[in-house]
């Protein structure tokens, strides 16, 4: 139930792609798979203000992969030093973008690595 | 002010010292409409790439032009955000490398 739920919830928010794009991805070059990736496989730690980390989320979404977007500069307070923390531990230089893909970490962007993480 | 004007006062000041703005529009323009963005949360230009702290004692090192750009520039052709280049990165139209942070991460007050 819990399941059917989920996948209805993510049927509404999330447009499914259409038959061109399917049929394209079937001929796609990208050597990953794109379904593999659920939502919270992938996370961007990123700036409103930055256009690497703009660069690095168009990159994914042509990638057609899903990920959930912090921008860590429109977080405040107790939020943002969470979050900082948690950058840490992924990148302690605290740059950004800094993508998490299941347990890869890219920081910057970097198009090789990404598909490097995605592959894998 | 808006990004096409702050574009032809910096261009004024920064070329004469051998910073030319990426001649990539679809870098600057987004970049400098962030500085201006900055300005207005923050009061002062920030650095659009980095984690600002909020106060300007505290984030002097990034206010742009960061402190890091002179070796940014002279190491890798531009600087960190890739808005100020050097003559010679516009004239190369090959793949660019990807400059890596150079503010310590204690700059950072959490």
């Amino acid at each position: 139930m819990a399941n059917f739920i989920s996948t209805l919830f993510k049927k509404l928010i999330f447009k499914e792609p259409d038959e061109a794009v399917r049929s394209d991805k079937q001929t796609s070059s990208k050597p990953f798979d794109m379904e593999a990736f659920q939502m919270n496989d992938i996370k961007v730690y990123a700036l409103s203000t930055c256009i690497h980390c703009r660069n690095a989320k168009k990159y994914l979404d042509e990638c057609g992969v899903k990920y959930e977007c912090i921008h860590v500069d429109e977080l405040s307070g107790d939020e943002r030093k969470q979050v900082v923390d948690e950058i840490k531990n992924h990148n302690p230089a605290v740059s950004f973008p800094t993508i998490i893909i299941k347990d890869k970490v890219v920081v910057g962007y970097h198009k090789d690595k990404i598909d490097k993480a995605l592959e894998d | 002010m808006d990004a096409k004007q702050l574009y032809e006062m910096l261009k004024k000041v920064q070329e004469p010292k051998g910073y030319y703005f990426n001649k990539d529009m679809e870098m600057t323009m987004p970049l400098l409409e962030s500085l201006l963005i900055n300005k207005e949360r923050l009061g002062y230009m920030a650095c659009p790439c980095r984690l600002a702290n909020g106060e300007y004692e505290a984030d002097k090192d990034i206010v742009c032009p960061c402190t890091y750009r002179e070796d940014d520039v002279k190491e890798y052709g531009a600087c960190y955000c890739a808005l100020y280049v050097s003559k010679e990165y516009n004239e190369d139209s090959g793949e660019k490398e990807v400059v890596p942070e150079r503010r310590p991460p204690e700059n950072i007050l959490f």
